[in-house]
């Protein structure tokens, strides 16, 4: 298994569409060096914003950019773009269905030993509820390298979350993924796991041990938390009867809350939620126990699927 | 009292004044004379005297394990945040060893505050709001004695009560930094719950020259001088860097003094490494009412180990050799 960053692979992605699209602009906010935007600035100086340590002016540049017709990107760590620019993001951005692309990297509990001021376990809730944009959480470097790009082409507001350092590699370099469209990695007819960002890759470790207990897993790489692939979700509960959702996110309003809302509503099904329990990080040196801690981890996921196979019986 | 030139403080108040209706002096930004920074409560003598006096070693100073002098006690304070950030494998160094002096003599020399009883209600305050500097905030919490010494080897890690941002739990801290820009609207609030319960107690808050960029700092401060909060004191730690490069080439934060005036502040230029400069400082904010003071304190990010001054520590980690070599030097000046 390889280990890569998503954050470099967003930084190349950017150079890479800055050389075909001159409208292209970045934006930081003091943070460059840790979310990659660095690389745009070495390659492109002219189109490389700096505005301070101040996020909110930071959504605020990239509004009038986008209203003049440049594409901005602003990137920073999500809990300070998504939090504290949340109103900018609501009421500029979004209200006006502005092409700005806010990414947020240092995501969930990534900034381990920063602590709990630093960690970002509410930035899918909180930007889900907002109409018009999107949310993208790639799944592994190659995911958001290719999402990257997506969230480019793509017109109107984009969110894109990313996580801090290496983590562990789902898909190879030349993936394609399309922003709204669910990829299934695994076949299994017993139980869906729909997971989200570094969380694939504990799904898919999950799926493994759950096929040495003879169950057969689907999992589902649900890097689209908005608009959410409605079908996909739908289809995945009818083939299996029993789902589980994946996030290193709050368990409410993320990812498995989208799920929970789309299946009550359609095709109730029995489901698990496999997520931060409604807490606050910590500081941790090393980033994998925080996530044990946390019970994001390959057990803990194949425990949720035993649970909503037992209620499946039912 | 001045503590440098054992004068009272308004008899330099009064001889600033007076200098400065001369047009002898001017306000910018310290040391050279003419385009010195004139507060309107005398600082500019100390400005006028060289950056970076060394340290009063022979001060006492008393910490838990008895009495120190001032200049070993800088010293122990910067060996511990360096092996501290070397142990936890991450942080940020340069940013806590530039404020080392100032939380030191706050913590040793001004506040009034017990570490047997950190919730006494009568203690001052202190919102370290540039947060990522906690390590240089534990180590002098430990050294005054709020909790054991050996905790600090535990920083950054699972279930340590040092978490890698100021939080409450930690003993002796009030308030949770760690995104910056917030600190002194806090401060605000507790200045005002002070004046409501007409205590005493001051709130000191550290802020960052990067942190200025924040808008609600500057929100805050407007708040603060609407209500004439005369028991803030802000320390700007102007080490003139931030995270991405100089804060100049950043963001350009000059005239940060004049800023500060324009907003109705109490505003006082100093060395933050000159430990007279700084009590002068603190002196003054005691005896100037109806306005909140800041003292804009020049400082060195990496202070003490030539090898880590400006930004090259910002954020790494000295490797085993280099942590030697940095303990080595300290232990030599
Ligand atoms: C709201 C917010 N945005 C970004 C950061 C990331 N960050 C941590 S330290 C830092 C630079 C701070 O510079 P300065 O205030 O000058 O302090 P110094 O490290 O130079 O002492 C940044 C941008 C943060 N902690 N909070």
């Amino acid at each position: 298994m390889q280990f890569k960053a998503q954050v470099e692979y967003f930084g190349r992605a950017l150079v890479e569409k800055g050389a075909t699209d001159p409208d292209l602009v970045v934006l930081d906010a003091d943070v460059s060096v840790s979310t990659k935007t660095g690389f745009f600035r070495e390659a492109y100086p002219d189109r490389f914003i700096q505005v301070g340590i101040s996020e909110q002016d930071l959504v605020g540049v990239a509004s009038g950019l986008a209203v003049s017709g440049k594409t901005p990107v602003a990137a920073a760590f999500a809990i300070f773009i998504v939090g504290r620019a949340w109103e900018q993001v609501f009421n500029t951005v979004a209200r006006q269905n502005l092409n700005v692309k806010i990414v947020g990297t240092h995501s969930g509990l990534s900034p381990s030993a920063d602590g709990g001021s630093h960690q970002s376990i509410a930035d899918i809730a909180a930007v889900r509820v907002i109409p018009y944009i999107s949310v993208v959480v790639p799944a592994d470097a190659p995911a958001a390298g290719c999402l990257t790009g997506e969230m480019i082409d793509r017109r109107g507001p984009v969110y894109l979350r990313l996580s801090r350092g290496a983590t562990p590699t789902v898909y190879p370099d030349d993936v394609e993924l399309r922003i709204g469209r669910a990829e299934t990695i695994a076949e299994g007819s017993d139980v869906a796991v729909i997971a989200a960002g570094n969380m694939v890759h504990v799904a898919l470790q999950a799926a493994e041990s759950l096929r040495g207990d003879g169950v057969e897993a689907k999992v589902v790489d649900m890097h689209t938390v908005k608009p959410l692939d409605r079908s996909a979700v739908i289809e995945s509960a009818k083939e299996t009867g029993a789902v589980v959702t994946v996030e290193e996110h709050s368990v409410l309003g993320g990812l498995g809350g989208a799920v929970s809302e789309i299946l009550s509503e359609n095709y109730p099904t029995p489901l698990r939620r496999v997520g931060i329990m409604d807490r606050f990080g910590m500081s941790s040196r090393n980033y994998q126990r925080l996530l044990e801690r946390y019970g994001l981890t390959p057990e803990a996921v194949a425990e949720a699927a035993k649970q909503v196979l037992e209620a499946k019986k039912k | 009292m001045s503590r440098r030139y054992n004068l009272p403080i308004e008899e330099l108040r009064f001889h600033a004044q007076a200098l400065r209706s001369l047009k002898l002096i001017d306000y910018g930004e310290p040391p050279s004379f003419k385009g010195v920074e004139l507060t309107e409560l005398g600082m500019f003598i100390t400005n006028l005297t060289t950056e970076d006096e060394p340290i009063l070693a022979g001060d006492l100073v008393q910490t838990k394990t008895g009495v120190k002098p001032l200049g070993q006690l800088l010293k122990d304070i910067r060996k511990k945040v360096l092996q501290m950030v070397a142990e936890a494998g991450s942080g940020h160094l340069g940013a806590s060893m530039s404020i080392v002096d100032i939380l030191a003599i706050l913590y040793f020399m001004k506040m009034k505050h017990d570490p047997s009883n950190p919730d006494w209600t009568e203690r001052d305050r202190l919102i370290l709001s540039k947060g990522h500097a906690a390590p240089a905030l534990y180590a002098v919490l430990s050294e005054a004695g709020y909790f054991p010494e050996e905790e600090l080897a535990t920083l950054r890690e699972l279930d340590s009560r040092l978490h890698g941002h100021p939080d409450t739990i930690t003993p002796g801290v009030d308030v949770n930094t760690g995104s910056l820009g917030q600190g002194l609207s806090v401060a605000v609030g507790m200045a005002l719950a002070a004046k409501m319960d007409k205590a005493s107690y001051r709130i000191y808050v550290v802020l960052g020259d990067g942190e200025l960029n924040e808008g609600q700092v500057w929100e805050a401060a407007m708040t603060a001088a609407h209500h004439g909060l005369d028991n803030i004191v802000v320390i700007v730690d102007r080490n003139q860097y931030q995270l991405t490069g100089t804060t100049e080439h950043v963001m350009t934060m000059e005239p940060v003094s004049e800023k500060w005036r324009a907003f109705g502040w109490n505003v006082m230029n100093i060395s933050g490494h000159d430990v007279y400069a700084v009590l002068d400082a603190l002196e003054v904010c005691e005896h100037t009412k109806g306005r909140p003071h800041v003292i804009v304190a020049k400082t060195t990010k990496g202070k003490g180990v030539s090898f880590m001054e400006g930004n090259r520590f910002s954020r790494s980690v000295p490797n085993a050799s280099q942590l030697q070599q940095a303990l080595e030097e300290l232990e030599r000046d």
